[in-house]
Parts: structure tokens; C-alpha cells; sequence
């Protein structure tokens, strides 16, 4: 592969895939940007017209964006702190020798496979529901009032149900780095004077780093968009306090059937994505060079 | 100080006893290596000393007290590990302060053994480099230098030179050599070269199967092998060994004479033999010469260069005053 010859017949092999891949992306992404600088709404269809910034001067000022934009990085950070933490955790729990180690570390990655609005439904309707939810039974035997989690604290019924479903992921990846810790470095740091947890801090974490690092760039990734999760459960409500840049785009454009106003929240968020990638990039990125 | 004493150490994974009951004295400023072939319980028995593993019975003192349940930092052993076991993550200089920092030493003083250690060790350049950016040789050294600043009782050794090349090997040997003069401190050595075992023990255990088949200097156990294992197992090239009606004419039922202790001759000796293969080192020259009778060719050497070649007929005898002799549970007949 190292021929300039090799080189160029491996640039025309590929270049059918790119090719899609770029019309992929391409066309939607400038189609959206096309309708965002339009005044287009479903109600009255053939009236479009161009309108310049208009949907974003109302979509920057709408006070639900800046409810929304909060909701989503407090989404994102909460999810990435109990799943990260959580995950450590777990992984470190899940290294050791137990019995029936294989089928506890199946039900452990087994919420992964729930889809997000069948899992939702479920934590909606069987743990959180204030009349016959678990909880609400459970707070009723200890003698206490039923606590209506997706009324009183919206998003952080929201981040424990989405932290359910990537708590999975990340113990998987922190599971596969924690085996591949070479023991004799523990054994080497017991015998250095370690005690456990400053063999934690010193060895297994920075170990875990890369790993950890994967964790966060991916599942920010995913957190960003999260939508089932808050369509079947709370509905974004009560009034903006559960949503998030996803939801309140789907909201503009389909709910108020504003077209042009939901591109524009729509090319935001993409703004806004890559600001986070960027920002994450610099921030931890050095962390996966060899 | 660091005097080792195991008394009646065993160890057993689940049902397998990898070590029956052991004695074993390792005095203090000794260089005690242990040899055996691969899966012998080299490594285990070393990391029971060094408190890695729990033993099974018997007991461990350290400096005359009973170490057997102190755990492995307490016991003020330090080790070096096959893999030298580097922390990749922190520079050579944090590697080499780790056990200082976990023992909350002054950071002056650090510094200062860091620096000691550095320049006893070649280190000096290469204090501020990852351990990813060293070539095997100096990864080893690091991992000596982290366990000198501890300034142990006893240095623990798995097999440090096994990783790196053959000239290498040699340059480290004489490298550790010479730090157990400097600093007199005890080391116990693990290693299944026979070779390194010669050159560097003051004191060599030969176990097999977890068993101590015998405690010596190099020379006597080379000199007087307790048991045909011993015999065979240490000498570079092997020693021959015979059975059958050769060995019986000196009522034995093994007996063994060493490559160098066979003259040869072109028209008379003991044996009639042909010209195998042969391995010129220059100073020495070994040749394999099969003797009718005989299961396996002999190994013979010759001093310096003979003209001997593929397929010549040539003359040997054993010198006898020489010559091992062991009876039928492989001891040796005195
Ligand atoms: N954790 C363990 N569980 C079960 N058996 C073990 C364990 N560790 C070692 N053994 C067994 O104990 C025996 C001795 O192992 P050990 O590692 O001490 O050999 P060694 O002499 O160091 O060999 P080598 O020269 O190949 O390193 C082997 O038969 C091995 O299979
Ligand atoms: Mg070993």
C-alpha cells in the first residue's frame, strides 16, 4: 500500500463509497439549510418565500431555546457522569471472580438491548407511575407520599432512564480495558507500597483513560439527539423544564408544522454539535494517540 | 540485612500441589538464584516470598520474624518483574519515585535517590522519556532503578533478562553482577538459564517439580551433582550420561562424565566413535560422536581448532577420576 501506483488505484476503489457517503450527508444538510432561510409553513403550502435570517433571529430569541440548549448539556453531562462513574464501577465489579459471572455479565449488558421508547414506557409506566409504579409502592410501604418523578423532576427521571440504557455500554468498554491491565503492574504497585485505591488512582484509571475517553466521545455523540426517551415519556414538559435542542426542533417543525423555523433550530444544533466535538477533540482527543 | 527463611513452605493451586514442603535458608547479602525447567514452581516459589501469593502451609521469616502474613509492601522486598511491569503512563523519573511517593518520603530526598539511581544506572538522559520511548535494555533498567530507591532488604528478580537479546543479556548479567557487589544487598534470581545461573549465583537452587533437587555454589554443583537431574541439567553443553553396560562396569547404574573429561585420540582409547556433527566456537570446539552401543551421541571438546571432520573415526577416553557415578534412584554413589 505504499507505491504510488497502489495509492491511486486504492483512491478510485474507495471513491464510489465516498462519494455516496458525501451526497449522503450533502443533500440533506443543504437542503435544511435551504429551507431554513425560508418562511415554510404546512399550513399554508406554495407561500414560501424567502426570508433571510428571520427563523433564526425568532428561534435564537424564543426563551425555550436557551431552556432547551441548558436541558441538553445538563442531559449530556449528567448521563456521561453516572454512566462513566457508574461504569468504573461496575467494570470494577464485573473483573472480579464471582459466581455465575457469564449470565450476571449478560444481564448487565442486557438493557442495551431495550429500545429507548419500549425501556422508556417501561421506567414511565412500571417503576415511576405516582399511582402504581414500583416507586410509588415502595415509598407507600415506607409510609411516605408517592413521588410523581416525571412531573416534579422531569429531566432527572429522563437522565436515570437514558443512564439506565448507555450504563451498559460503557461498563462493556471499561470491562475489555480493565482486562487488558497488565496484573503484574498491580503486583508491581502492591509491592511499591500501593494500597488499593492509590493503586485505583494511579494505575487503573490512568489505564482507563483512552477507554474512558471512547465512552464520552461516543455516547456525547448519541446524548446529543436524545428523543424517544422524552417523546414518550414527558413529552418535553411540564412547560419547557424537559426539553432538549432535539425536541424543541420537532416541536417547531412538526408540532407548529413551521418548517422553515425547525431547519433553522436544526442548523443550531449542528453548530452547536460541532462547537462540542471541537471542544471535546481538544480537550481529551490527545488522550487516543498511542 | 535480609535473611530469608522458608520453613515447610507448600503451595497448592486448588488440588495441585505446585510446591511440597520446602526449607530453604537465603543468608543475608547473598545472590541466590533459582533454576529449573520451565513450570518447575520458579516464579510461584518467588512470589510466596515476595507475599504475591498466599502459601499453603509452613512459614516465611524475614530478618528472623515471621513474614508469612505480611502483606507483599511490608515485607520490604522489592521485585523486578519479566515484563519489568513499568507504569506507561508516568515518566521514567515517576516511575523510579512511585514506592517513594507512596511512602511519602521527603521530596529533596526523592530527588536525591532518584538522581543516585539515575547515574548508577545510565539513566541520567532519559529521565523525562514515557517508558514506550526506551529500547528493552533501559525499560530493565528502570525497572532496577525503581527497585533500588526503595533500598530493600532483598531484591526479587523473575527472569529481568529473558526479553532482551542474546548480547544484551550478557551486559545486563554483568550489569546486575555488579550492583549486588556495590550494594551487597541479597537477591534472589529466578531464571531457567542455566548459564546465568552459573555465572551470577554465589548460591544455586535447582529445583524440578517444585522440589529443591540441591543448594550449592556453581562449582559444586557442577563439580559434584547430587542426582543425575542436577547432573544433566547443569554444564553447557550437557553432560554426557550413559546407562546400561558401560555404566555397570563401574557397578552404577547412570554414570556421567563431563564433555571436557573425554581425551581424544586417532588410533586407541576406550570408545570407537564417528564424527557427527560438530560447533566450532573458536576457542572451544564440540563435536557430537555417536559410539556404537550408545543411545545418544556423546558431546565431546576439544581445545581450540582440530582437523576433524564429518564421518572420521576417532578414539575416546573417559578420564576417570572424573566420572559421576548413580545408583538406581539417580544419587549419586559417593
Ligand atoms: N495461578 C495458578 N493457578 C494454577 N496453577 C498455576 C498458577 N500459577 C502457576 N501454576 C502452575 O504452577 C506450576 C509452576 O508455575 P511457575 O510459574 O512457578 O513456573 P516457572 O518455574 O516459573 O516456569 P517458567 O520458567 O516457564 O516461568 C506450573 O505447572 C503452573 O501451571
Ligand atoms: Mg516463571
Amino acid at each position: 500500500m505504499a507505491t504510488k501506483h497502489s495509492r491511486a488505484s486504492a483512491r478510485i476503489m474507495i471513491s464510489p463509497a465516498v462519494i455516496l457517503l458525501l451526497g449522503w450527508m450533502l443533500i440533506p444538510l443543504s437542503m435544511t439549510l435551504y429551507f431554513s432561510f425560508l418562511r415554510y409553513n404546512l399550513l399554508m403550502p406554495g407561500m414560501e418565500e424567502f426570508t433571510g435570517l428571520t427563523n433564526y433571529k425568532y428561534f435564537l430569541t424564543d426563551p425555550a431555546f436557551f431552556a432547551a440548549l441548558t436541558n441538553t448539556i445538563l442531559l449530556v453531562c449528567g448521563v456521561l457522569l453516572v454512566t462513566v462513574i457508574g461504569g468504573v464501577f461496575l467494570a470494577l465489579l464485573l473483573d472480579q471472580p464471582f459466581f455465575g459471572q457469564g449470565i450476571v455479565r449478560i444481564l448487565v449488558i442486557a438493557p442495551f438491548f431495550v429500545m429507548p421508547t419500549v425501556s422508556a414506557l417501561v421506567w414511565k409506566n412500571m417503576f415511576m407511575n405516582p399511582v402504581n409504579g414500583l416507586f410509588a409502592h415502595l415509598f407507600k410501604f415506607f409510609g411516605l407520599e408517592p413521588f410523581d418523578f416525571l412531573a416534579q423532576a422531569p429531566l432527572a427521571s429522563i437522565i436515570g432512564i437514558v443512564s439506565w440504557q448507555w450504563l451498559p455500554f460503557a461498563t462493556l468498554i471499561l470491562l475489555t480495558a480493565f482486562q487488558s491491565l497488565d496484573q503484574e503492574q498491580l503486583e508491581a504497585s502492591e509491592m511499591d507500597g500501593a494500597p488499593w485505591i492509590k493503586r485505583f488512582w494511579f494505575i487503573m484509571l490512568p489505564h482507563l483513560s483512552r477507554a474512558i475517553t471512547v465512552v464520552i466521545l461516543i455516547q456525547t455523540i448519541f446524548l446529543l439527539s436524545v428523543f424517544a426517551e422524552i417523546l414518550v415519556t414527558t413529552n418535553g414538559g411540564p412547560g419547557t423544564a424537559s426539553t432538549n435542542l432535539t425536541y424543541l426542533i420537532y416541536m417547531q417543525s412538526l408540532l407548529q408544522f413551521d418548517v422553515g423555523g425547525g431547519s433553522a433550530g436544526g442548523v443550531v444544533a449542528i453548530i452547536l454539535a460541532n462547537i462540542v466535538a471541537i471542544f471535546l477533540m481538544r480537550m481529551i482527543g490527545k488522550n487516543l494517540d498511542a | 540485612m535480609g535473611r530469608i527463611t522458608l520453613d515447610k513452605v507448600s503451595k497448592a493451586f486448588g488440588d495441585v500441589e505446585v510446591i511440597p514442603p520446602l526449607d530453604l535458608t537465603i543468608e543475608d547479602g547473598e545472590f541466590v538464584v533459582f533454576v529449573g525447567p520451565s513450570g518447575c514452581g520458579k516464579s510461584t516459589l518467588l512470589r510466596l516470598i515476595a507475599g504475591l501469593e498466599d502459601v499453603s502451609g509452613g512459614e516465611i521469616r524475614i530478618n528472623g520474624q515471621d513474614a508469612t502474613q505480611t502483606p507483599p509492601a511490608k515485607r520490604g522486598l522489592a521485585m523486578v518483574f519479566q515484563s519489568y511491569a513499568l507504569y506507561p503512563h508516568m515518566s521514567v523519573r515517576k516511575n523510579i519515585a512511585f514506592p517513594m511517593r507512596m511512602a511519602s518520603m521527603p521530596k529533596d530526598e526523592q530527588d536525591r535517590r532518584i538522581e543516585a539511581a539515575a547515574k548508577a544506572l545510565n539513566l541520567t538522559d532519559y529521565l523525562d522519556r514515557r517508558p514506550g520511548q526506551l529500547s528493552g535494555g533501559q525499560r530493565q533498567r528502570v525497572a532496577i532503578g525503581r527497585a533500588i530507591v526503595r533500598e530493600p532488604d532483598a531484591f526479587l528478580f523473575d527472569e529481568p533478562l529473558s526479553n532482551l537479546d542474546a548480547a544484551l543479556r550478557v551486559g545486563m548479567r554483568l550489569e546486575i553482577s555488579e550492583l549486588h557487589k556495590r550494594l551487597t544487598t541479597t537477591m534472589v534470581y529466578v531464571t531457567h538459564d542455566q548459564v546465568e545461573a552459573m555465572t551470577m549465583a554465589d548460591k544455586i537452587v535447582v529445583l524440578q517439580a517444585g522440589r529443591i533437587e540441591q543448594v550449592g555454589s556453581p562449582m559444586e554443583l557442577y563439580r559434584t551433582p547430587r542426582n543425575v537431574f542436577v547432573a544433566g541439567f547443569i554444564g553447557s553443553p550437557k553432560m554426557n550420561l550413559l546407562t546400561g553396560l558401560e555404566a555397570e562396569k563401574h557397578s552404577a547404574t547412570t554414570i556421567g562424565i563431563r564433555p571436557e573429561h573425554i581425551a581424544i585420540s586417532s588410533d586407541s582409547g576406550t570408545w570407537k566413535g564417528t564424527v557427527g556433527v560438530s560447533e566450532h566456537l573458536g576457542s572451544d570446539t564440540f563435536f557430537h560422536v555417536t559410539v556404537e552401543g550408545f543411545h545418544d551421541p556423546l558431546t565431546v571438546r576439544a581445545s581450540g581448532e582440530v582437523a576433524l571432520y564429518y564421518g572420521d573415526t576417532i578414539y575416546l577416553t573417559p578420564d576417570l577420576t572424573h566420572l559421576h557415578r548413580f545408583d538406581a534412584q539417580g544419587l549419586r554413589i559417593a
